[in-house]
């Protein structure tokens, strides 16, 4: 049957910020369905609060709404865009828990809005666990023994009758929040408190666990006409007990018997008709009795979802996209295989190769936690790799995380292990972290067997033994040595995975040098095409991967071509804005007449979607990796573009042919980073920098400290992130950052600590930065574009809510900048084009400047302007500003990288004049503390955003309400606002009391903290003690009765009862704002709010307003 | 492992190493299989005989052997071509890995081969004969050149029973044909009837003087056109009782309905085929295994019932007048989907209609 002709517009929701379990592969999903509802001629309005994503870019859809997903909020955009159908499969759990809220809100029936996709009832079925048992049950699936509970009493009775030990999972979540394992009743009471708090409707399931099983994922499609397929089975390293998303997983799944596997894919079928998914993706989950093959399910997710991402890069066969043409009418039948051309989508890929996806997680950021993987998922990012082996997938996986490590140890890293004896490294490899498939390498290597592995992990001896296959080949090549290599002998190590970089260290050799012996054996990479279908059918999409095999598919391009390089997996401090300028750039470019290459490893973006680019490389982004695609595409190469994802290719700029990097030269890069050569560069230019300097050592740094005072911010050179970055307020506070610097990068506690070491290290090349911490001022980012005629396009001017101290990414900002006075923009404006200039940048360019106010006498206030730092490259603001001026900053970057020049680009089009618009636009950070409830949740210089969101209103309080409440923090109406000040906070945190009384709120506040209101003439209605006192702010911050925490930290020092309260506001999920500065744009926010009401527009009235000003 | 190497008839080479029973040289017609799981029961499908099978999943082995998912007493293919033969198998099921159980066979086979450039130039190229072993790439030349392949040659007789045998308890009686039969079919056909399993010469007359309730025309390897005996058998039951055939059994019944078969550039083997129903457009994702097919258009006394959606080429046919029906790919699946099990009720439900005397349904 053709699409469906009855609607004629399309709601799509998006899944918001990024946030741990929820990440860019929504950005993928949803970008594909709006390209394929509007091919079809629907009219798309979309709704997303994330300004980072492609899909919300105003050309992928028709009325594109940047506004927090919020049942308010999405009510009156349909109010105002009346739409026929709503899709909610493809933005995630938000999108879904969405759509039924509106749905039992009464909107889609108010405004005849149909839901596709998915209905109400099916969403139920299979998200509400008591009715998904049942349904189950029904139609003969196994489901482990398990029960429900409301109550906490309720829990400790269905635990008794389940029998221990149990796993926690609370019902409508995503991403496995507020689940666990519990050992005993006492572990059980505490995992149901937060899992009732984690179930918006206060439901959790208490399962019989059955850890240690193998787990399984199928991901399957269906039809209206009620054709079902399995796109792809995925298998899991990790046995059951590790969430999914924190696994090792392999596709397609490697050690079941087609008898098993059959019987897995009916049962699917039968659970995917059964939950009434009628058109679109569903991934189901399976564990499987490693020794009688008893097979249960454990759940199923109604619509696309990060393995359906991962499933679709995987077999190149695009679920999102299809399953948005199935929603809309379309059979598979209907639908041709976009690879092959010839063949329709109703088919099973069958691939010929292994895809291993890797997580990559953050643990060093959030200490306190255990590092310990579980049922809740705990990783920022993944990589997925493909090699024709297991073994070869697995270690290019591992090398694509670039947590230091070239693969599966024979590398410095695995030294970390040495220390342990046998029995500890079996103990250790018994539970799962992240280090575990390092631990089972190191075991083999030592001899223990792949039996005992296997009992103390439940790792499957399949896997076990690919592994010892790696180990084997190792031992081999260590006693052959470097020397006595033959042709074969390279093609077998490289076959298993080795990267240059490991056997050189092997052989100790330098990493060019066996490269160069390698080539000179005639062992070179052959690039193979992932194509659906296991080479039956001519593949037309240009989708590849490297092994090593007799026979290179991949052609290179006929026109000139340029090669960008992606960011990798997502991490805190580089995520989706990466991947978003790498995209930026390969449709800019493509538009301009270029083939495109992107090379990237990261499963989840928009990036490694096969038809983004002309060609996509899914490789590691290493030197070896980059190099081989180089070489491929090396005809036709006009460039490489290092400088749009992150830090990950920025790194090897310096090792690519210089005369291959396109933009900025490596050198100008370079002088930037360098402390001694920037801090020259801003001097020669007359540009204030805090005082500051460079140190190796602690004597070095006590002498810097010596001369420009306390406090001092401390910072190690060559992170992203503000990794271990710190503001010390006297010596004591130096000694021990600096110690705790000298302690990374060694790996004494594997896997933990050692992350600054993998991502630079600290050494008398990479030393710390030391300058003085300017207190109290405003924080200023500038996105800018230099072409080579020197013009300098001015992209963005943000200014920072939260002071300077807080990482940028962590800190709210605004567009246009609230409070900078015309004259202090003029100065950064000059600013920024000199420091321009003088790098010689070619592309973006951010530079991030401190303002500082400064009274001398009775005179008018002075206001300083000090650079930061600057970075010739893309950064994280980069698509905000796009979104907020309609400005496509990556692109035109991308274009002048290779040539053009602003100029030219405005005749083209491309670059629009700036556009007045009478919005602002604010940008907030999305922290992941609700996953870490024993972390601090004060911000400070060290980033720990996972994500962002951005508010759009009429005026800033507006813009800021609107950017809390889509960072799910919505700003109360009424109520009691609890303030717990520092001294140095409590002259800003008085005038924002003084607002929150003035609109109508109750205050209650710590002791200090209320004197000092009432000295002022402010009322406080409750005054609580510290902490151990009866009623204590904990308490009262728990009890419910809040529903505003203001508190920040006391002068900096220890801080224990601030951070109990702020946690207690984490598990509570009351709003805490942790700076004075933001508890005042709360103030505005909440007021603004009142008083206008709730409004809703569209990025493409916001800038098409804009450019009507400007032609009056 | 002992290195070893492959050569197609054309001269093209791989290398890799010797697995399974080790030869010097074997040689066979190549063909690849697109399974991802399954390996057993291919290796053991009769209708392999005469060919080498190359698999396009490259590990191959993982779960190892059990004795349960043998579809016939062993192995008639000529060899096995994979990317990376597990050397430790790990299954609940398994007794024995594949390399261990391929060697007691005395099956060769080769790994470490770049099965995927195999397959692309199969595809492009043809299923062709090759030669593999530990012999010199000259011996290996020759032997592949000299292979004669399959075509015209009646593969059937090496395979098929010599004697009848009974399986199965069901509350019908079928004469099954055994042209290299599957167990699985045999499974089936043995929950819906009493199945009496005869050799594929098996005269028609004699059957006919004891009618049974239908007759099944199984699966087999090679060129249909090399079994005419079994092509005249099948033109005197037609009519007579219900038929229902699979694959080979299709090519055959279709030949006796005066159709005409041809050899398809490479076959289609593997266990994601989409093959469209024509009477409802349902899609069914079948399991095949087959080098030929039945020209369009050549059938004038019956439908055409199923069609495969990636090349058009005709999956099932149905009698217009007649009791008899076949699908050219694999109901029965092992390996594969179990999507078009329907079709063995359909069997049972023509065989009870007939029976009852009613019309064709």
């Amino acid at each position: 049957m053709p699409k469906r002709t009855d609607i004629k517009s399309i709601l799509l929701i998006g899944s918001g910020p990024i946030v741990i379990g929820q990440a860019s592969e929504f950005d993928y999903s949803g970008t594909q369905a709006c390209r394929v509802l509007r091919d079809e001629g629907y009219r798309v309005i979309l709704v997303n609060s994330n300004p980072a994503t492609i899909m919300t870019d105003p050309e992928f859809a028709d009325r594109t709404y940047v506004e927090p997903l919020d049942v308010d909020v999405v009510s009156a955009i349909i109010e105002r865009e009346r739409p026929d159908a709503l899709l909610p499969t493809l933005g995630g759990q938000t999108a879904l828990n969405l759509a039924i809220a509106l749905a039992e809100a009464g909107v889609l029936d108010q405004y005849g809005v149909e839901l596709i996709g998915a209905s109400v009832e099916a969403i139920h079925t299979a998200e509400n666990r008591e009715r998904f048992k049942s349904a189950m049950t029904e139609i003969g699936l196994a489901v482990p023994a398990s029960g429900f509970a409301y109550q906490l009493d309720e829990a400790e009775k269905v635990g008794d009758e389940v029998g221990y030990p149990v796993i926690v999972r609370p019902s409508f979540i995503m991403g496995g929040g507020g689940t666990g394992i519990a050992a005993d009743g006492e572990e059980l009471l505490r995992l149901a408190e937060t899992g009732l708090a984690a179930s918006p409707i206060s439901e959790i399931l208490i399962e019989k666990s059955i850890a240690g099983w193998k787990e399984y994922e199928l991901e399957v499609m269906r039809d209206h006409a009620d054709n079902c397929v399995v796109v792809c089975s995925i298998e899991n390293l990790d046995p059951m007990g590790v969430h999914t998303g924190d696994s090792i997983t392999v596709a397609p799944a490697q050690t079941l018997s087609d008898v098993e596997y059959q019987h897995m894919r009916d049962a699917a079928f039968a659970c995917i008709r059964r939950i009434g998914v009628d058109t679109g993706g569903s991934n189901i989950q399976f564990a499987v009795d490693p020794t009688t093959g008893e097979m249960v399910v454990i759940e199923m997710n109604p619509r696309v979802s990060r393995s359906s991402a991962l499933a679709s890069k995987a077999t190149g066969f695009p679920i999102a996209k299809i399953a948005a043409r199935l929603a809309v009418g379309y059979t598979l039948d209907e639908i041709p295989n976009d690879i092959t051309r010839m063949t329709p989508a109703s088919f099973e890929p069958t691939i010929d190769y292994v895809v291993t996806k890797v997580p990559r997680w953050a643990f060093e950021k959030f200490p306190g936690t255990s590092g310990v993987l579980g049922t809740r998922m705990q990783s920022v990012g993944e990589a997925m790799a493909i090699g024709r082996t297991f073994p070869e997938s697995l270690q290019k996986g591992l090398r694509s995380l670039e947590h230091g490590r070239w693969g599966l140890n024979c590398d410095p890293g695995e030294a970390a292990l040495d220390p342990l004896d046998d029995d500890e490294l079996v103990r250790r490899s018994a539970v799962a972290t992240p280090d575990r498939p390092f631990q089972l390498e190191a075991a083999l290597r030592r001899g223990i067997t792949v039996e005992r592995l296997h009992h103390a992990t439940g790792v499957d001896p399949w896997f076990l033994d690919q592994i010892a296959q790696i180990t084997e080949e190792r031992a081999w090549l260590a006693g052959a040595g470097f020397a006595g290599m033959t042709r074969r002998d390279w093609r077998r190590a490289k076959r298993l995975g080795f990267a240059d970089a490991q056997l050189a260290w092997l052989w100790g050799q330098d990493e060019g040098a066996v490269r160069a012996a390698r080539l000179a054996a005639g062992v070179r990479p052959t690039f193979k095409t992932v194509d659906t279908c296991g080479a039956e059918f001519e593949a037309t999409t240009p989708y590849h991967y490297s092994t090593y095999e007799d026979e290179d598919e991949a052609k290179g391009g006929q026109r000139p071509t340029v090669v960008i390089l992606g960011s990798g997996p997502n991490r805190i401090g580089q995520g989706i804005e990466f991947d978003y300028c790498c995209v930026h750039a390969s449709f800019a470019l493509r538009d301009a007449g270029f083939e495109t290459v992107m090379v990237n490893c990261n499963p989840e973006t928009v990036s490694t979607d096969y038809d983004t680019s002309d060609r996509l490389y899914f490789e590691p982004l290493t030197f070896e990796d980059v190099m081989n695609v180089l070489d491929v595409e090396k005809e036709h190469l006009v460039g490489v573009i290092v400088s749009l994802g992150g830090q990950t290719p920025l790194k090897l700029a310096g090792r690519i042919p210089t005369e291959l990097v396109l933009g900025t030269p490596p050198a100008a890069i370079d002088e930037a980073e360098d402390r001694e050569r920037w801090s020259a560069l801003c001097a020669r230019l007359g540009i204030p920098q805090p005082e500051g300097g460079i140190a190796a050592d602690l004597p070095a740094a006590l002498r810097i400290t010596g001369q420009i005072g306390y406090p001092a911010l401390v910072r190690p050179s060559y992170v992203l992130g503000g990794r271990a970055m710190e503001i010390v307020y006297d010596d004591d506070g130096l000694a021990r950052a600096m110690a705790e610097l000298a302690t990374f990068g060694s790996a004494d506690q594997a896997g933990m600590a050692g992350s600054l070491g993998r991502e630079g290290g600290l050494s008398a090349e990479r030393p710390v930065l030391i300058d003085r911490f300017l207190e109290d001022a405003t924080e200023v980012d500038v996105d800018a574009v230099r072409d080579a005629t020197g013009e300098v396009l001015i992209g963005g001017i943000m200014e920072h809510v939260e002071e300077a101290g807080v990482h940028s990414g962590d800190s709210a900002c605004a567009i246009p900048a609230p409070t900078l006075g015309a004259a202090v923009i003029q100065t950064i404006e000059g600013h920024t084009r000199a420091i321009a200039e003088a790098l010689g940048v070619k592309g973006l360019l951010n530079v991030q400047y401190a303002v500082q106010r400064e009274t001398v006498g009775g005179e008018p206030p002075r206001h300083n302007v000090y650079v930061i730092e600057a970075n010739p490259r893309a950064s994280r603001t980069v698509p905000f500003v796009a979104k907020a001026t309609g400005v496509p900053l990556a692109k035109v970057a991308a274009r002048v990288m290779v040539g053009a020049t602003l100029a030219a680009l405005r005749v083209e089009g491309v670059l629009k004049p700036p556009a007045p618009g009478t919005h602002v636009s604010v940008k907030e950070a999305v922290l992941p503390f609700n996953r870490f409830p024993d972390v601090d949740t004060l911000l400070g210089p060290e980033m720990r955003a996972t994500g962002e969101v951005m508010g759009i209103g009429a005026t800033f309080g507006l813009a800021f309400a609107k950017s809390q409440t889509a960072a799910g923090d919505r700003l109360p109406e009424r109520g009691t606002v609890f303030l717990s000040l520092a001294d140095r906070d409590k002259p800003g945190g008085l005038v924002a009391a003084r607002r929150f009384v003035e609109l109508g709120f109750a205050l209650a506040a710590t002791g200090g903290t209320a004197a000092y209101l009432q000295e002022h003439g402010v009322p406080v209605g409750e005054v609580v003690g510290k902490m151990g006192q009866p009623r204590s702010a904990v308490d009262l911050v728990a009890s419910g009765e809040i529903d505003l925490v203001v508190n920040t930290p006391r002068g900096r020092g220890p801080r224990a009862d601030g951070g109990y309260i702020r946690r207690a506001a984490n598990v509570a999920g009351v709003p805490c704002l942790t700076t004075a500065a933001a508890a005042l744009a709360a103030a505005g926010g909440i007021a603004d709010w009142a008083r206008h009401g709730l409004s809703v527009r569209s990025l493409q009235e916001y800038h098409e307003e804009g450019q009507q000003r400007l032609d009056l | 492992m002992t290195d070893a190497l492959l050569v197609l008839a054309d001269g093209t080479t791989f290398e890799g190493e010797a697995m399974g029973a080790e030869v010097e040289v074997a040689t066979g017609e190549v063909v690849f299989n697109t399974v991802l799981a399954g390996y057993q029961e291919v290796i053991t499908d009769p209708s392999y005989a005469g060919q080498v099978i190359a698999f396009t999943y490259p590990h191959i082995g993982n779960y190892g052997i059990s004795e349960a998912d043998s579809e016939s007493a062993r192995p008639f293919c000529r060899g096995v071509i994979v990317r990376d033969l597990a050397r430790r198998p790990s299954s609940w099921r398994s007794t024995v890995d594949l390399g261990t159980w391929l060697a007691s066979h005395g099956v060769p086979g080769i790994t470490g081969i770049d099965t995927r450039r195999l397959t692309r130039h199969i595809r492009e190229a043809g299923s062709m004969p090759c030669a593999f072993g530990t012999a010199g790439e000259t011996t290996l030349k020759e032997a592949a050149a000299a292979e004669r392949g399959t075509d015209g040659i009646d593969l059937v007789s090496g395979v098929t029973t010599p004697v009848r045998y009974t399986v199965g308890d069901g509350p019908l009686r079928v004469v099954a044909f055994d042209y290299g039969i599957k167990r699985s079919i045999l499974r089936i056909l043995g929950e819906i009837a009493t199945v009496e399993v005869v050799p594929a010469d098996t005269p028609a007359p004699e059957l006919l003087f004891n009618p049974p309730d239908g007759v099944f025309l199984s699966n087999g390897p090679g060129d249909p056109g090399a079994v005419g005996y079994a092509v005249g058998h099948i033109g005197t039951m037609l009519g007579q009782v219900p038929i229902f055939g699979i694959c080979l059994g299709h090519q055959l019944l279709a030949t006796a309905l005066g159709g005409e078969t041809y050899k398809l550039p490479f076959g289609h083997h593997g266990g994601n085929h989409p093959v469209k129903r024509v009477s409802d457009d349902a899609v069914e994702i079948t399991s095949q295994n087959h080098s030929y097919a039945v020209e369009e258009g050549s059938l004038s006394d019956a439908d055409v019932t199923h069609v495969n959606l990636n090349d058009g080429v005709i999956e099932g046919i149905r009698c217009r007048d007649l009791p008899a029906f076949s699908v050219q790919y694999h109901p029965e699946a092992g390996p594969g989907p179990h999507d078009a099990r329907y079709l063995f009720k359909e069997f049972e439900d023509l065989m009870r209609s007939h029976k009852a005397g009613g019309g064709l349904y």
